[in-house]
């Protein structure tokens, strides 16, 4: 094997280097990001207002000529020629490069914020910050932060590299609308709205609030300060908490079932996003190994206790018992468990068969320990939960797992681990989707009779690593937690055997011993009806 | 305990290998001389197209084997000795079994061109092929034009893979449209027409007559039946496959185009099968052919020929119909018997969207309105659905009225089937 392959790229060379016009749109995107660069550098621009535009402009006018160049005088129809001949593509130089450079950027974005120009106490934003200034005061009245830096590089991000994505997939309805969609909902509620919100004279500092960032992705939800403020700004602050509540407890089980965790990973979801459209390029470098699947399960399941454990740590906190808030901060560990242990029961009632051996063991494991580290605070009875201070497990997590997991790991490895590492093996909210999904939705990937050819193309190009040829060659639904229904794996298929559905939940998990096409009383004989 | 040696590690060998293990605890031994894994041969043109690299096409993991206990001999099998039930290996390695299965698919087929052995040129079926084809035709800088023979499944994803490096293509087909000895002259002449317009010098009713080389014994150039030369670095022979066969010339298994084989899939010799591409049906089944060089036949000839092998007597018995491929941009699938031609007392009811890359064919029979088969292109169909309205016999009239319900396109995407009723009906009244 790996001999051939090498013989392969000594004699093979393929066309891989860019054409002109692609040479030139990368250039046209390069220039805008020189600025950047320039402004990072403190370079003293004249104009930022101006600057700050066209080196915008020029991004995203680079992004999208490079993606007319790319598809613009093609048919419509898949475009993988060369993936994997293609450095920046298939894990070469540029690949890593690219990699190191943007692992860089997250890791000066969450710890060194004042190397971009972040103005501390009081004093005026300078640098790349700086830039961004105009951009700032335009919306919300005020300097910008490195936060607001990010939100707009990331922003620009989806929208320039979904024109690309929808252009590359035009033909594919699915596609272009899902992408729409998480074009929408960054722009919208990501960006526009909240810091609308925040530079309104009624709020007095409104915190920042993602409406459609759901907890625990959003882990300081219910951190003290951001529900205070919320508090502080009566009757708005306060629906927005509860919308916030009720996206955990109402709106997302309901849409979970009805269409599966795709209406958020891969419809709404900002880090989804940004793994659909800018990570579109790495999607096939994701791990399809079963060693892989089983760290994924390992790990995002102890990230999701992991979270959950923090939370109900900073929350028991500040409640108390002297009655600042209406609840106490006993009754609210009560009632936490009161709720883990019955939704535990129910899943171990109803949906035994359904869970894998391992899964079954994982989830005694992690709610004997939830349900002990409870047990043990109310005997230690002092102010410091689970044997730490609690905002020790809080900063601690949000150091872990929501700056290195999902920022310096999660996006700035695309060009290694695939575009939706975070996702996969880091985010808690997709862990819960992904355990609703397997358990109780009606979504499921269908695949169409025996007519699968075992090519790999849908393996292959599934972001999340999952095997999906390793069912449609069994004639198998394909019903797995980690799915985000992004339709990739339908796209590519040369043969039309996937179908991503919503139907009804019995006989969703199918196992076939024979395709169709076979004699049917063979297929009967195996399938045991005989 | 019983030991069944299986020749060819492709979709037949490595399906009945599987079926094997789950129904019993024989002792298999698959031998290939390939590759050392089961690879998908469907998925050869996606690696020299980049889309996938070669360990992609792999179904299964480097450890399945082992945990399944199913051995692994990367050899070549020059003789099979039936008598003393014996297979002899270029590694001078000696494998006795108990039960043979033969699992050797195809190679491409020649007909005697002049100049068919030289170099620079060749078909498309093997591993290796695929090595040759990166050293001859690696881009166009060293391939300047290539040439490919033969309109059928494997020509056209071959000028796919060309187009997909910038090599210009002509690409020769004897037949008036595409595969149109298989496709009814609508659909050849909309894939004819799709081929085209990816830029493939697509040339109907031309053939080849001869390939001239160089001095150092290339190929220089072709020259066509009616007379023209087409200089070329590249001629792929895709004038359809043949079983691999030469190796058992003397051992006494009853031969012909391929290996005979009775309904059992058992070879004139006991305890000899045969399956996949190589198997050749002594009486064909139904309206098949009596060799079968498609994936699905392996596979599920495996299938059955395990239950056999495994004691459970059981006949090749094949469902209904079906295949699919993809055609550039535009997927084929069919369902039942579309012919070319109609059959006596059948009809054709073809349909084409104006956007030119979506189209359904119907074949029906006139007097009794029975539903024989359909051709769909850029419309993904559900093969459980149309499987069961065979088996149900409906008629054309209850198939084009439902034809809704056995969509399989993703979600969103238009479908038109309320076009092809209206002219269903515009057609069926004409007709009264
Ligand atoms: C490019 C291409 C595209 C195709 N696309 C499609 C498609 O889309 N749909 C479809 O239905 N079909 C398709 N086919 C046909 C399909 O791939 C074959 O029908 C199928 O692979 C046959 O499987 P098999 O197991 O019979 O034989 P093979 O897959 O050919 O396996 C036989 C193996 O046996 C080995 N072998 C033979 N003789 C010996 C020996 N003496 N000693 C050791 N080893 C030996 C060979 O080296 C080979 O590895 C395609 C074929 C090709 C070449
Ligand atoms: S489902 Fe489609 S893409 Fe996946 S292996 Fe089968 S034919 Fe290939
Ligand atoms: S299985 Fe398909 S739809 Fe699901 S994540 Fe993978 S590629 Fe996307």
């Amino acid at each position: 094997m790996s001999v051939y392959q090498r013989n392969m790229s000594l004699t093979g060379e393929p066309p891989k280097a860019l054409s002109r016009s692609e040479k030139v749109a990368s250039a046209i995107g390069m220039i805008g990001l020189f600025i950047l660069v320039l402004a990072f550098f403190n370079v003293n621009l004249p104009w930022k207002g101006a600057w700050l535009t066209a080196s915008l402009v020029l991004i995203c006018g680079g992004v999208i000529a490079f993606a007319k160049a790319q598809y613009g005088n093609k048919q419509a129809g898949i475009k993988n020629d060369g993936v994997w001949f293609k450095d920046l593509s298939s894990r070469g130089f540029y690949g890593w490069v690219l990699a190191i450079f943007l692992t860089s950027f997250y890791i000066v974005l969450y710890f060194y914020a004042e190397l971009l120009g972040q103005g501390a106490n009081g004093a005026s934003n300078t640098g790349l910050i700086g830039l961004f200034d105009p951009l700032s005061y335009l919306l919300k009245g005020k300097p910008a932060s490195q936060w607001f830096v990010y939100g707009t590089l990331y922003t620009v991000a989806i929208l320039s590299f979904g024109i690309k994505f929808i252009w590359k997939y035009r033909h594919n309805s699915y596609e272009v609308i899902r992408t729409g969609s998480v074009m929408f909902f960054q722009t919208a509620f990501a960006f526009f709205i909240p810091e609308i919100m925040a530079g309104l004279n009624a709020t007095k500092d409104l915190p920042y609030y993602d409406l459609k960032n759901v907890w625990p992705l959003n882990y300081y939800l219910f951190d003290q300060w951001n529900i205070d403020q919320l508090l502080a700004n009566g009757s708005l602050g306060l629906t927005m908490l509860l919308f916030g509540i009720a996206s955990i407890f109402v709106i997302t089980p309901i849409l979970t079932y009805k269409y599966g965790k795709r209406w958020y990973c891969s419809w709404v979801c900002g880090c989804g996003g940004l793994a659909e459209t800018a990570g579109d390029a790495f999607r096939q470098l994701s791990d399809k190994s079963t060693r892989a699947w089983k760290i994924e399960r390992w790990l995002i399941h102890t990230v999701l206790v992991f979270a959950v454990i923090s939370t109900v740590g900073v929350i028991h906190s500040y409640l108390g018992n002297d009655g600042k808030y209406w609840l106490t901060a006993t009754s609210f560990l009560i009632s936490v468990a009161v709720f883990l242990t019955v939704l535990f029961a129910l899943i171990w009632i109803f949906k035994r068969d359904e869970l894998q051996q391992d899964a079954k063991y994982g989830a005694i494991g992690f709610l004997v320990i939830i349900l002990a580290f409870i047990a043990i605070h109310f005997m230690a009875g002092t102010e410091s939960l689970f044997f730490f201070k609690h905002y020790a497990v809080r900063s601690t997590y949000g150091f872990l797992i929501g700056s290195i997991f999902s920022g310096v790991i999660g996006t700035g490895f695309y060009p290694i681990l695939g575009s939706r590492a975070w996702c996969r093996f880091g985010c808690p909210m997709a862990a819960i989707l992904g355990m609703q999904q397997r358990l109780f939705s009606k979504f499921r990937i269908t695949t169409n009779g025996g007519q699968c050819i075992s090519c790999g193309n849908c393996s292959t190009y599934c972001e999340m690593g999952i095997d999906v040829r390793a069912y449609a060659q069994k004639g198998e639904n394909i019903i797995r937690s980690s799915c985000v229904g992004c339709g990739i794996c339908s796209a590519v298929c040369p043969r039309g055997v996937l179908k991503l559905e919503n139907g009804p939940l019995e006989g969703r998990i199918n196992s076939k011993a024979v395709l169709l096409g076979q004699d049917p009383d063979l297929m009967e004989l195996l399938s045991g009806k005989k | 305990m019983e030991h069944i040696v299986i020749i060819g590690n492709g979709i037949a060998g490595v399906t009945v290998a599987r079926h094997i293990r789950k129904l019993s605890d024989k002792r298999i031994t698959i031998i290939s001389a390939e590759s050392e894994f089961f690879f998908s041969r469907t998925a050869l043109m996606y690696v020299y197209m980049g889309h996938m690299k070669f360990e992609h096409t792999q179904p299964y993991e480097n450890d399945f084997w082992s945990k399944n206990r199913i051995e692994l001999v990367h050899d070549y099998v020059h003789t099979v000795e039936t008598t003393a039930k014996k297979v002899h290996l270029n590694s001078g390695r000696d494998i006795i079994y108990d039960k043979l299965v033969l699992a050797t698919g195809s190679i491409s087929n020649k007909f005697g061109w002049p100049g068919q052995d030289l170099e620079g040129v060749q078909g498309l079926v093997s591993k290796q092929d695929l090595e040759q084809l990166e050293i001859t035709a690696p881009n166009n800088k060293i391939c300047k034009r290539a040439v490919i023979i033969g309109g059928g499944l494997i020509g056209v994803e071959l000028a796919e893979m060309m187009a997909s490096r910038h090599i210009p293509v002509t690409f020769l087909i004897r037949e008036k449209g595409f595969w149109s000895g298989v496709l009814p002259m609508p659909n050849a002449q909309l894939i004819s027409r799709h081929v085209k317009s990816h830029h493939i010098d697509l040339r109907e009713e031309e053939e080849m007559a001869e390939i001239i080389p160089d001095d150092s014994g290339k190929v220089k150039a072709i020259i066509t039946k009616k007379g023209e030369t087409i200089p070329c670095d590249f001629v792929g022979l895709c004038a359809g496959v043949r079983p691999r066969i030469s190796f058992l010339e003397n051992s006494g298994i009853e031969l012909q185009r391929g290996i005979l084989v009775d309904r059992h899939l058992e070879t004139s010799v006991k305890d000899v099968y045969a399956i996949g591409d190589c198997a050749q049906q002594r009486e064909p089944v139904g309206e098949r052919k009596p060799i079968e060089a498609v994936w699905y036949t392996g596979r599920m000839m495996g299938e059955a020929l395990a239950q056999t092998i495994c004691g459970n007597p059981t006949q090749w018995n094949p469902g209904h119909w079906f295949n699919s491929a993809k055609f550039f941009d535009i997927e084929y699938q069919t369902y039942g018997w579309v012919w070319s031609n109609p059959k006596e007392g059948h009809a054709h009811f073809h349909w084409e969207h104006e956007d030119g890359v979506r189209a359904v064919t119907i074949e029906y029979d006139v007097a009794t309105r029975k539903f024989i088969g359909i051709n769909t292109f850029g419309i993904r169909m559900k093969h459980e659905v149309f499987d069961q309205w065979l088996t149900d016999q409906k008629t054309v009239d209850e198939v084009v009225a439902s034809l809704k319900e056995a969509c399989f396109n993703p979600e969103f995407f238009n479908r038109p089937f309320d076009l092809i009723k209206k002219e269903f009906q515009a057609t069926q009244n004409a007709t009264a």
